[in-house]
């Protein structure tokens, strides 16, 4: 077998996984575009005439607005809120670090550890003690909890890679240090940001377990909504299936462009 | 690349307590306090139904806990999921990872494929795998199983946990596959370029370069892992809800039902401290892993 042909078979292989691994999400985007009927047809239909309805049908129930408009302000709120506490920390830790930076990053990924049902019980008895059962805000404040840890290792393993004469500059010229991050750090670092973001985002758009625990149907993200879907039958699976297109999509797409990123940030930059 | 930057002079420091402080107050308020309230609870008689009856119990709630054969099948049930996914992802992920090493026409589209179902919201995927592939009626898979001439196979019914995990894996493999792929980019051409001056065949490459190279990805990888498996619950939810039976009721679920399905507070934070504690040995070894790696001057 010559080399190149070798190649050849592994680029065929590739590909073969790239379409086994793609086909349930393939399955899932074909049948949102199909009519409940053409939906669990047997045999299986491949090419049909493809009808916008299921996706409109999810679109105007008026239920489903108010669920993505909770998942994009509890993905949004979280991620924004982190990053106000997460730029800070990360920017003391990376240009001022102390003998006890390390052990403070450890900490913070120790958090992570922890799994969601060590601490739900009493986390649902305060939040219906404060009335916050419910709450979209409520929910965005988990989540910043969630992924402020990941949120500020991807800062910082950012931030110890911006040249420190920088801000050095700018301190002897007077800055405060406010100054000196907005002015200075923010406009260098803006991948580093987004990445960060991205990364908070996607984590906090698919989330389960907080959502289903701690919201009901005031504020109930796509993740919740969904989930409702678990006992239907036949009947609605284009419904269901436009549903959760469009749940899934924006992640989707966020996720493709922070591939890279994300190794970094799931891995706290254990793995580059 | 990058050296620990040198301690700033004193004079020209800010504070950094008052930028440290927000963040590892909100953490310790939210994760460390009520941890701290799960073990209380798990020493006391409290169902959210009959609030005026409570009070400490001692041990009572980790006795009955301990003794409840639910309790040990869930406990089972864990780790046969977390081990069984973990075995496949890591497995297909290394096969993939070297199969998207090499160097293809259209790679990058055929990578972003493979890596999609990673961003897929669990609960989404839980839908597509029972309804539309594992439908007995109604699904692809069964479907297929008639063209072959097979009875079809109601999956979630017949082969519970099997199904869990096929549906578990197909998220997760693409996780192992990214973090090694990775990991396989940081090994250096040159070293493999040597090998094959050296008369290396293939599998040599693989087992003596390639492996060795991939030794810390790879536990990085499952130790991630079996804290993310460890916690599975909407796939769970969505699916099966534990069942039939308790055939794929796992610690997370389990406590999720007596607490939310039997206000059982007190069972379920003891079984709670128990799903905190078998994290944490875990924990203990990612930590250690990962604080290596900083001392080694790199993040």
């Amino acid at each position: 077998m010559s080399a190149r042909r070798v190649r050849w078979e592994l680029t065929l292989l590739a590909y073969l996984a790239a379409g086994l691994m793609f086909f349930p999400i393939f399955w899932l985007f074909l049948t949102g575009f199909k009519s409940e009927a053409e939906a669990i047809a047997i045999p299986p239909r491949l090419f049909f005439p493809p009808t916008l309805e299921s996706i409109q049908e999810a679109l105007t129930r008026s239920d489903y607005g108010a669920h993505f408009l909770n998942s994009v302000i509890s993905a949004l709120g979280s991620t924004l809120l982190a990053l106000l506490l997460a730029v800070p920390a990360a920017y003391a830790m990376a240009f001022y670090p102390t003998p006890r930076t390390q052990g403070t990053l450890l900490w913070m990924i120790s958090t992570k550890m922890m799994p969601p049902v060590g601490v739900i019980i009493p986390v649902y008895l305060i939040f219906r003690d404060l009335r916050w059962l419910d709450n979209v805000w409520a929910l965005a404040l988990m989540y910043t909890v969630m992924n402020l840890p990941v949120v500020v290792w991807t800062l910082y393993a950012y931030f110890r890679e911006v040249p420190h004469e920088i801000m050095e500059a700018a301190r002897v010229d007077g800055a405060s240090t406010a100054q000196e991050m907005l002015r200075v750090l923010l406009p260098v670092s803006g991948p580093a940001i987004a990445s960060a973001a991205l990364l908070s985002i996607i984590l906090a758009w698919n989330e389960t377990f907080w959502s289903l625990n701690l919201t009901a149907a005031q504020a109930s993200p796509l993740s919740v909504y969904v989930a409702s879907f678990k006992t239907a039958e036949g009947l609605f699976w284009a419904k269901m299936s436009a549903a959760s297109m469009i749940a899934i999509l924006p992640v989707l797409v966020m996720g493709w462009l922070a591939q890279r990123q994300l190794v970094r940030g799931l891995t706290f930059g254990a793995i580059k | 690349m990058t050296h620990s930057p040198p301690l700033r002079r004193y004079s020209l420091r800010p504070n950094t307590f008052w930028l440290l402080a927000p963040a590892i107050l909100l953490l310790v308020v939210w994760t460390q306090i009520p941890f701290v309230l799960t073990i209380y609870h798990s020493f006391r008689r409290f169902n959210l139904l009959n609030p005026e009856r409570q009070g400490f119990v001692g041990l009572e709630n980790f006795h009955s806990q301990l003794t409840d054969p639910i309790f040990w099948t869930a406990v089972q049930n864990t780790l046969v999921l977390v081990g069984s996914v973990l075995a496949i992802t890591v497995l297909l992920g290394l096969v993939l990872a070297v199969l998207f090493y090499q160097d293809f026409p259209g790679r990058a589209l055929a990578r972003t494929l493979v890596i999609s179902p990673f961003f897929v919201m669990p609960v989404v995927s839980a839908l597509i795998w029972k309804n539309m592939l594992m439908h007995p009626v109604y699904g692809l898979f069964a479907w297929i199983a008639q063209r072959l001439g097979q009875e079809p196979i109601d999956w979630l019914a017949t082969y519970p946990m099997q199904s869990i995990v096929l549906m578990v894996s197909w998220q997760w493999t693409p996780f192992a596959m990214l973090l090694i792929l990775t990991g396989l980019q940081s090994l250096s051409k040159e070293q493999l370029e040597a090998a094959k001056i050296d008369g290396a065949n293939a599998w040599q490459e693989f087992r003596y370069i390639i492996v060795p190279h991939l030794a810390q990805t790879l536990s990085v990888v499952v130790m991630l892992e079996t804290i993310f498996l460890l916690t599975i619950f909407a796939e769970i939810y969505a699916s099966t809800s534990g069942g039939p039976g308790l055939a794929t009721t796992t610690l997370p679920y389990l406590i999720y039902l007596k607490a939310f399905g039997e206000y059982r507070i007190g069972v379920a934070a003891a079984g709670a401290v128990f799903a905190v504690i078998l994290a944490n040995i875990v924990a203990i070894f990612v930590l250690r892993m990962i604080g290596r790696n900083l001392q080694g001057g790199r993040t």
